[in-house]
């Protein structure tokens, strides 16, 4: 809570706010799920519906909000190329998929439709948000992009998907190993002090070249 | 199936990531050179290598804390700690990673003689503030 109140208020002090609208709408939706699910939680119980209700919908929100911060460094990145309009028309197409391919998926079960749902939702978009991450950074890399507070960024972005959807196949591949509750809170600070600490130690200016950061030398 | 393919996905680009920020931490401090002070105190000569990183750690524990250089040298530790792993496992296989391994080694003791060259000047000032109370 405290590393998402830190980037917000280093965002609107040093007049970053706009700029990086979506990433600090992301981080202020965080804090306030967590506030709502603490709030049901205390009210309700943690066994109960609401509290399950709660969880997986602010979950599934978290996650569209991420997908569209993820959308908004693609579009700065092909921003130059004057590609953002496609680049939006491809991500609306791909969310829309997305709720389909779950909705389906849902369909066949004969679970509680709603939480279902947002969880397979959920599930889905880490893993599409990851995909998307991984063309970004390979397109970061091919356009020799040199901003470095917009590659760290990504890299953060890539780090927090790879992440959260290698728990979620853990999850479905052994669903005794609750990975996902562990490390939830854990990845849930990393997004926000990353950031914090990106945009306090570069500025604006400072230019990286990315073909070093490659984990391979080509 | 499909999971097992997610994971393993997940698992690649995890890596990836977490070696491509690693060095986007480190690659940033490359561009200021290691202080006189800290080559006094750690013994560095011209370029730090590998083997001076735990050295350097030492002595920047004993310096003044500085809040914004703690999660960069956690992360780099983690880094460190991975490279370990790799040299240990694949240098007998692989000359080439363990090449790679102690560029990348010598890169966070830089990292790490950089933050300690920081911490120094801070304690420098502070106690030059002490004096003129």
């Amino acid at each position: 809570m405290s590393a998402g109140v830190c980037f917000v208020a280093l965002s609107v002090l040093r007049a970053w706010f706009l700029k990086y609208f979506f990433l600090n709408l992301y981080v202020i939706l965080s804090m306030s799920a967590d506030l709502l699910r603490l709030y049901v939680l205390k009210y309700y119980g943690l066994e109960s519906p609401q509290y399950e209700y709660a969880y997986y919908y602010t979950d599934c929100l978290l996650t569209v909000a991420l997908f569209v911060a993820v959308i908004s460094l693609a579009s700065r990145v092909f921003g130059e190329l004057n590609l953002t309009r496609y680049v939006r028309f491809v991500a609306v197409l791909l969310l829309l998929g997305t709720v389909g391919f779950s909705y389906a998926v849902v369909a066949q079960s004969t679970e509680r439709l709603a939480t279902r749902f947002a969880l397979e939702l959920s599930q889905n978009l880490y893993f599409v948000g990851l995909v998307l991450t991984y063309l970004l950074w390979g397109a970061v890399l091919k356009l020799k992009e040199t901003r470095t507070r917009l590659v760290q960024m990504v890299l953060s972005l890539g780090l927090y998907f790879s992440a959260y959807a290698g728990c979620y196949a853990l999850v479905n591949l052994a669903p005794k190993y609750e990975v996902v509750q562990y490390l939830a809170p854990i990845l849930g600070c990393f997004l926000p002090i990353s950031w914090s600490l990106t945009i306090m130690r570069h500025s604006e200016d400072s230019r990286l070249i990315p073909a070093r950061l490659v984990a391979v030398p080509r | 199936m499909m999971a097992a393919f997610i994971l393993a996905f997940s698992l690649l680009t995890l890596l990836m990531f977490f070696v491509s920020y690693c060095r986007s931490l480190t690659a940033s401090s490359l561009h200021t050179s290691i202080s006189e002070d800290v080559r006094d105190v750690t013994g560095i000569q011209v370029r730090a290598a590998g083997r001076d990183y735990a050295r350097v750690i030492q002595i920047l524990q004993l310096c003044p804390d500085r809040p914004e250089d703690r999660s960069g040298l956690q992360i780099v530790a983690a880094y460190y700690s991975f490279l370990n792993l790799l040299e240990q496992g694949f240098a007998k296989i692989s000359p080439a990673v363990r090449t790679w391994a102690e560029e990348e080694r010598a890169g966070c003791a830089h990292f790490a003689a950089v933050a300690l060259g920081r911490r120094i000047a801070l304690n420098r000032e502070m106690l030059a503030q002490q004096v003129e109370l």
